[in-house]
């Protein structure tokens, strides 16, 4: 199915209320009378925001990535480096391979940088950029949607299926319609490690790589691409997947229509209704640990602790700095903050020890920890 | 044995052939006797960089020839021991405590650990593509290998020798140098680094964070496309690295204008107060292909070895930095500038390259490659004062003395030779506009040199039919501005170039077996019909025009690549070993990469049937291309 159609399908579902309003949903449940002890104690932070106005270089922010005491922010108008309370902007001028940074991706090792751009993929290493796409290299397309890191491999999700860079080879694979069990192509993201490659494949579900093997296995949605759930927990939440993230054995997938954890034997999914998130439009997931995870919807920032969750955002009506906290049996609590990431439509999450760097369609905010 | 035999007398008889021929034509210029080739177990030691042991007496010297190390008595010249090691030998290091002698061995992709008492091997492990220089950090934690082919600097463990990690160098990196503190490696690179079609050449050292393993810094060298040696002063503020200027964008014209190549220094570090490129050439006189670089313990002096004009050109420091300080406008290509602060230039043997310097500072040891001696300077008196002759073959071959011409500067004024955009018997990664085309036509990429049997004609546009005429009268015209070559200097240069094997191909594994993707893009080189089932005409199929063992059919075709500025799209069919090293590609290296050929510049199949492959068939394609 052409990704036009499932949008539309997807605009269909949220018209006629599937995709349930969380503030409303939110507001209905705070009337519930909760005593202040039972709210479970969730991390609390001081957001500090960044825009064009302190030195961004565009306010909408696709991916963000923490790189010891730097920041790298991937924009619509180029790839921000933020270190020492400086930025510096790298453009398409420096050889970035185009404006638009849609993902970002550290290797541990080297310390460079990976780019996937709307044009190519490109590489930051001290200062020097080299960039690949479809015409100079093996890269499957320049649209790269997600980038990975993993040994000696750079394993990239693009708009025609997933490749690989071997960069002590150079050799390029690539993975698609013809030798996986891949049915769309359009890879949206990739999460590497020794033993497993995960990608979230747009309308193809969750693609698994056996690294030991070189085999490919594929999970899909038991109901089909339907948007009704009639099966919880027997497998992905859907197969419109956006983002994957593998850790500690672990997986956790972010769809357009819920969320699902994956620990090799059993899945457990996500849904407004049922747990702490804002939305089931879910751009990004970033696991923390094989219980901790956060996602990123449009409608806010969502953190899980694995038995209670925390939403960050400005309210969806009034825009005020809120923090909503549900417990393990559903009570929800509005904490009062007064600071709140730049948007409620967010779009990407890094770690810096206990802060979280956060992308978002209005701006980066830092999430500053507050003990 | 008997082969080799027959070998040496045929290669003999045709030195003697080739030179009565050619004696008709051209009196020589000096009476050469001819001698006999060495055998293998008399190969030339080929001395190419040295190292002196921590307490000074002893002189390890780099011998590429006979694959080994040679351990002489520093001051008498004795030789304590000698130590095998891998193939083509090129950069060695002692570890911190002197304990361990660490040797890449860059066609066998190893480094070679040796135990310094004793003089034994006790590991050999595996590193990346062409390892050309090995350092060890302080801590004694990691190695650091410079891969020439690699294009990255290869992370090992010190004590097992695992790789941990491999940094992204510049192009062609080979030569490390660990700061006084022991805090920053720092890696130069015989290659420019990509830039686009027709730009000036840019190079790079790479500075690496020795604790973190990390590429922290890259200082860039607008102009530079050949970088040798960095040196560093020992407290941390004066760095020096050898390299090549080339203009390789105008028109090779104009010899007497200096139209070819600037020999320079790139200055930096606090002393210097910025990155300054500073020339070691004289209005009339060049000093070609600085390499081995050395500064005194107290900075008063900085010497540097001119490999193609056979001296060691001495700078006095203070003066140069005034100069420096007193010009902050560039004044690379002002000749005059040398005046100001070169003191001296000594005469050494032949090819000098690597240097070592005594810890009091009173000698300076140097390499000379091509006649196998170290020459011993008197760093007061500015003079050599002794030299050592390492054991080995007493006569100088025919295929020697072809190599000597090989990397001599005997253009016009000494400016340039052979080696300059061969670097080390290889390419320059260049682009050069040749002037009998006309100005501005006729651009053309450089090209391996190894292998050349059964790939003439040479010139893209298949001008020359022999190596005798490629080397001979058109380049002493057009080239070296010189009186041509007598018959017999010719004849040994064709016989040296002849001789060039091919390296290890780094794409094709040990045992010749194709991985799968290879073994597809071997099908697709030699496909007959294309995707769509229709029979590929056979000027259209790779295998018709890149057929036999070298991928040349030694033909011209036009395959639709002629540009503007082309006289013709007849273009000679470019042999393919190896190609995998060479971008850019095509006649005039407009093609940055081996897919851009089809990618980009094949929009109509002239360029062999490609338009119906999908992504990964080229892909496939290019696997196997890299194989060959």
């Amino acid at each position: 199915m052409k990704p036009g159609v499932l949008a539309i399908l997807l605009a269909a579902a949220v018209a006629s209320g599937q995709a349930e309003h969380p503030a409303r949903s939110a507001r209905a449940v705070t009337q519930t009378v909760v005593p202040a002890a039972a709210v479970p104690r969730m991390p609390h932070f001081r957001w500090e925001n960044f825009t064009t106005a302190n030195g961004l270089p565009d306010n909408h922010v696709f991916s963000v990535l923490v790189d010891g005491g730097r920041i790298w922010a991937g924009t619509n108008n180029g790839l921000g480096e933020y270190e020492n309370g400086q930025w510096k902007v790298y453009t398409t001028a420096d050889g970035l391979a185009h404006r638009a940074v849609l993902s970002l991706a550290l290797d541990q090792r080297t310390g460079a940088v990976w780019a996937g751009t709307m044009g190519g993929l490109s590489r930051i290493s001290a200062g020097r950029i080299d960039t690949y796409t479809q015409l100079n290299s093996g890269l499957s397309n320049d649209v790269v949607y997600g980038v990975s890191v993993e040994g000696d491999n750079v394993w990239v999700a693009t708009a025609a299926g997933a490749c690989r860079l071997n960069t002590r080879t150079g050799e390029w694979s690539l993975y698609n319609e013809r030798n996986t069990p891949m049915i769309e192509i359009w890879a949206y993201g990739v999460s590497a490690a020794a033993d497993k490659v995960y990608y979230a494949v747009w309308g193809s579900g969750l693609l698994e790589y056996t690294q030991k093997t070189g085999a490919w296995d594929m999970y899909s949605d038991p109901d089909g691409e339907t948007e009704i759930v009639l099966l919880k927990d027997q497998g992905l939440i859907h197969e419109i997947t956006s983002s994957v993230s593998y850790v500690d054995g672990i997986v956790w997938v972010s769809t357009y229509f819920g969320d699902s954890r994956y620990d090799g034997r059993y899945w457990h999914n996500f849904l407004t209704k049922d747990s702490g998130l804002p939305s089931n439009f879910t751009n990004f997931v970033k696991g923390v640990d094989r219980n901790r995870a956060w996602f990123c919807t449009d409608k806010g920032l969502a953190y899980y602790d694995g038995t209670n969750w925390a939403v960050y955002r400005p309210a969806l009506d009034t825009h005020q700095p809120e923090m909503i906290v549900r417990d393990a049996g559903g009570h929800v609590t509005e904490v009062p903050v007064s600071t709140a990431p730049a948007h409620n439509y967010v779009l990407g999450i890094d770690f810096q020890g206990h802060d979280v760097w956060v992308a978002t369609a209005e701006g980066l905010s830092h999430g500053i920890y507050q003990p | 044995m008997r082969r080799g035999i027959l070998q040496r007398i045929a290669g003999i008889a045709l030195v003697c052939a080739a030179s009565f021929a050619l004696a008709a034509l051209w009196p020589p210029e000096v009476a050469v006797k001819a001698q006999p080739e060495p055998t293998p177990e008399e190969r030339y030691a080929s001395p190419l960089e040295l190292l002196l042991s921590p307490d000074g007496q002893e002189l390890y010297v780099l011998c590429q020839g006979t694959d080994e190390v040679r351990v002489l008595n520093a001051a008498s010249g004795r030789v304590l021991r000698e130590i095998p090691v891998g193939h083509v030998p090129r950069g060695f290091s002692l570890s911190p405590d002197g304990a361990r002698l660490l040797v890449t061995n860059s066609w066998d992709d190893t480094v070679t650990v040796a135990d310094t008492h004793s003089g034994r091997v006790v590991a050999t492990w595996a590193a990346g593509y062409e390892p050309s220089s090995v350092i060890e950090d302080r801590t004694g934690k990691r190695l650091f290998v410079a891969d020439r082919i690699g294009d990255n600097i290869t992370v090992l463990d010190a004590a097992t020798g695992a790789v941990q990690e491999t940094l992204e160098a510049g192009r062609g990196p080979s030569y490390l140098t660990l700061s006084a503190d022991g805090r920053r490696i720092y890696a130069t690179h015989v290659y420019p680094n990509p830039v686009p079609h027709r730009t000036p050449p840019r190079s790079e050292i790479t500075i690496i964070d020795a604790a973190k393993a990390q590429v922290v810094d890259r200082m860039t060298l607008p102009g530079i496309a050949g970088e040798f040696h960095v040196a560093l002063s020992q407290d941390g503020r004066l760095g020096v690295a050898a390299e090549l200027h080339p203009k390789n964008l105008v028109p090779l014209a104009h010899v007497e204008h200096g139209w070819a190549f600037v020999d320079t220094l790139t200055v930096f570090g606090a002393d210097a107060g910025r990155q300054v490129e500073v020339p070691l050439d004289e209005v009339d006189r060049y000093f070609a292909m600085p390499f081995g670089v050395a500064i005194t313990p107290d900075k008063s002096r900085i010497f540097v070895t001119n490999a193609g004009s056979d001296c060691v050109t001495v700078i006095d420091t203070k003066r140069m930095l005034a100069y420096i300080r007193k010009h902050p406008e560039p004044f690379a290509e002002n000749l005059s500038a040398s005046a100001h602060y070169v003191v001296a230039r000594i005469p050494v043997g032949k090819n000098p390259r690597g240097v070592a310097m005594s810890r009091d500072e009173a000698r300076l040891y140097v390499a000379n490659r091509l006649d196998d001696t170290i020459s011993v300077i008197d760093t007061r008196a500015l003079r050599v004062v002794e030299t050592l002759r390492l054991a080995g073959p007493t006569n100088v071959s025919a295929l020697r003395r072809g190599e000597q011409i090989f990397y001599s500067s005997h253009s016009f004024q000494g400016q340039f030779g052979c080696s300059n955009c061969h670097i080390d018997s290889t390419f320059d990664g260049l682009q050069w506009d040749l002037e009998p085309d006309g100005f501005g036509r006729d651009i053309v990429d450089n090209r391996l040199i190894e292998d050349l049997r059964g790939t003439e004609p040479f010139k893209w546009n298949g001008g020359n039919p022999t190596l005798v005429k490629e080397c001979g009268i058109r380049t002493e015209m057009y080239f070296w501005r010189t009186q041509n070559y007598s018959d017999l200097r010719l004849t040994d240069l064709v016989l040296y170039i002849r001789s060039l094997p091919s390296r290890p191909n780094r794409w094709l594994a040990a045992d010749g077996v194709l991985t799968p993707a290879q073994e597809r893009g071997r099908a697709i080189f030699y496909r007959t019909a294309d995707t769509l089932g229709q029979p590929i005409p056979l000027e259209n199929r790779c295998s018709y025009c890149h057929n036999g063992p070298k991928g040349t059919s030694q033909k011209s075709f036009d395959v639709g690549t002629k540009k503007a500025t082309d006289n013709s799209g007849l273009l000679d069919t470019p042999q393919l070993r190896n190609i995998a090293l060479t971008a850019p590609y095509l006649h005039d290296g407009s093609a940055a990469t081996l897919e851009e050929i089809w990618t980009v510049y094949n929009p109509h199949d002239r360029h062999g049937r490609t338009n119906d492959l999908t992504k990964d068939e080229l892909n496939d394609l290019i696997e196997y291309l890299r194989t060959r």
